[in-house]
């Protein structure tokens, strides 16, 4: 693979299970994963809880050792090397992981320090990102008096202390408000402009939409699809037509009026339909009629271009379930 | 990618033990600042001891008058000194674990594991807190004993704090073992109750053994709680025999590296957990 020594992050075949109890399966949480992110670049993990997406940043963060498999970060291998790994990345975790019983520029000063900064150096670097992170003016009071955001925002500039190449960031916007969402959105963005490379995990497709320049789809412990987010949405050829019904069952019975109306892939989600065309603008009156002569009472239709939830649906078969 | 890995791993290397030594320092600032924070529970380790004392010297008041109890000394008093102590040491640390139950809690645990943090030094961290605690606590009880009318020999003051500092980082180290093992605090607290009472009964810290029966002096002969509470007694009361101190302060001092040791490794076996 000449590939791989050029990437920031390269997971080869990963498996890794966990007991479930005497006498059961082992779960296989990773099943044979392979992705590789490109320096500088944002690589989304994108799938439900469950999917595998932690267990994939905790290997790469040198957290839990894989049953087998290869990982590079920085072009380190993660299992012979891991200090050396540790020294490159930061995380951030999706439980808050600041001291809560330390204040803001504490938690940062001590991580500073446990990276081998002197004591000079760790207090401007806990004041830059203060700063950075607009937390000066909390930054005496102890961490578990921090808002969500706030001690959000704090579990990234700790992640950040050290000048990491590889930032692995588990969920970071799961339970935030709107505001304190878009505000790490754009603190991801600034960072990509300064070369770290970011894996992200996420069941947000807006998130992944949003941020990432590969998305990586995940289910049962493997990717099922990999590339650019808009190269995803136009392999799916056709915008998605979509059909609100009065009932579940009368949903199922559409998908057949639907084909007859030349439209592909029907899907059916609760009382509502999706379905791609080729053509939207004639498959609307087509659509129409065509349920119409089924005898179907239609609540309302939508055309948009490809979403990644169609990417989603399209590759792991169902719609993805969020459970947050 | 071999040649690339080479090339890389140099990188911000630091000699381990100055890495140890320094990160030991960090961690036990920080676990001191969260005891200096809750003020409620550093009482909390103050008044403790107290209790102790007053109850236990109350409760068992006449037994010096038993014949055959402790031959030479006068005063339950100074006979039960050590004794809560070490038992005071005893009974603070088998708390020690909580420290890392709230830690994989909240996600500091999985952060400090996965940063360049000193295995060893997060081991010492809790253990330098729960010592600095049982000196403080140690001090407390010979404070009070003194002004109750006890009186010791200096160098005996100094093995009784030497003592209880080592019973208190080989059931600290026990309790972070267990912490590592079973994340969870319920099973932690169950387990380390389970553990620390019978040491604590199973010894001469309340009671002299001369007057219970055979087989339990022969129990307490491999119970450290016991090596530490004869040590100190020992040394705190005329015509000490010193061979009968240094062999219990050497085994305890044994046991306290071993146990740390141990401990420390039992960070794998969490990992291997996640």
């Amino acid at each position: 693979m000449p590939t791989s020594s050029m990437a920031a992050v390269t997971a080869v075949d990963l498996v890794k299970t966990y007991p479930r109890g005497r006498g059961k399966p082992r779960v296989r949480a990773l099943d044979g994963l392979t992705v590789e992110a490109a320096p500088g670049s944002v690589l989304a993990l994108l799938g439900p809880n469950g999917a595998g997406k932690s267990t994939t940043v905790r290997v790469l963060t040198t957290l839990s050792r894989p049953d087998s498999g290869t990982a590079y970060v920085s072009g380190i291998d993660v299992l012979a090397h891991p200090d050396a790994v540790r020294r490159t990345i930061g995380a951030v975790w999706q439980k808050a992981s600041s001291d809560p019983m330390a204040t803001g520029r504490e938690n940062l000063e001590l991580a500073a320090r446990i990276q081998g900064a002197s004591t000079a150096a760790a207090r401007a670097r806990a004041r830059e990102l203060l700063t950075r992170f607009d937390l000066t003016a909390d930054a005496d009071r102890l961490a578990r008096t921090y808002s969500g955001g706030m001690a959000r925002k704090l579990d990234v500039a700790i992640g950040l202390v050290h000048h990491p190449r590889v930032l692995f960031l588990d969920e970071p916007t799961t339970g935030l408000d709107p505001q304190a969402r878009a505000q790490l959105w754009r603190e991801i963005g600034r960072l990509t402009g300064d070369g770290v490379t970011i894996l992200l995990t996420t069941h947000y497709l807006d998130e992944a939409d949003r941020l990432a320049d590969r998305v990586a789809i995940v289910d049962r412990g493997r990717i099922v699809v990999e590339g650019p987010p808009e190269q995803l949405k136009s392999e799916l050829h056709g915008d998605t037509v979509q059909v609100e019904l009065s009932s579940p069952e009368a949903a199922t019975s559409a998908t057949q009026a639907l084909a007859t109306a030349g439209l592909r892939e029907a899907a059916v989600e609760g009382s509502r339909v999706r379905a791609r065309a080729d053509r939207p603008a004639t498959a609307v009156p087509a659509v129409l009629a065509a349920l119409e002569a089924a005898g179907l009472t239609v609540t309302a239709v939508s055309v948009a271009r490809p979403s990644l939830d169609d990417v989603y649906l399209r590759h792991v078969g169902r719609a993805m379930e969020v459970s947050a | 990618m071999t040649a690339v890995v080479a090339t890389l791993v140099p990188v911000a290397a630091e000699r381990p033990r100055w890495r140890f030594v320094r990160h030991s320092a960090y961690l036990t600032v920080r676990s001191l600042r969260t005891l200096w924070r809750v003020p409620a529970f550093a009482i909390a380790t103050l008044v403790q001891p107290v209790i102790w004392l007053l109850l236990f010297g109350q409760l068992f008041k006449s037994v010096v008058d038993i014949p055959g109890f402790a031959a030479g000394s006068t005063s339950y008093l100074e006979f039960i000194t050590p004794g809560v102590i070490i038992m005071t040491a005893l009974f603070s640390s088998g708390w020690a674990g909580t420290v890392y139950i709230d830690d994989m809690k909240r996600g500091v645990m999985d952060r400090f594991l996965a940063s360049p943090v000193s295995r060893g030094a997060m081991m010492v961290g809790t253990l330098a807190y729960q010592a600095i605690t049982t000196v403080v606590q140690t001090a407390v009880v010979f404070l009070i004993a003194v002004v109750a009318g006890a009186r010791f020999s200096p160098a005996g003051v100094g093995v009784t704090f030497l003592a209880a500092v080592l019973i208190s980082v080989i059931i600290a180290s026990l309790s972070n073992a267990l912490a590592l093992l079973l994340r969870q605090q319920e099973a932690l607290i169950g387990i380390s109750q389970f553990v620390v009472l019978p040491l604590q009964f199973v010894s001469s810290a309340l009671m002299d053994l001369a007057l219970a029966a055979a087989w339990l002096r022969g129990v307490a002969r491999v119970n450290p709680v016991d090596w530490a509470v004869v040590a100190s007694r020992e040394a705190l009361q005329a015509g000490t025999d010193w061979a009968a101190v240094l062999i219990r302060l050497g085994l305890l001092g044994a046991l306290a590296l071993g146990m740390a040791y141990v401990a420390t490794r039992a960070f794998g076996s969490y990992q291997r957990s996640l």
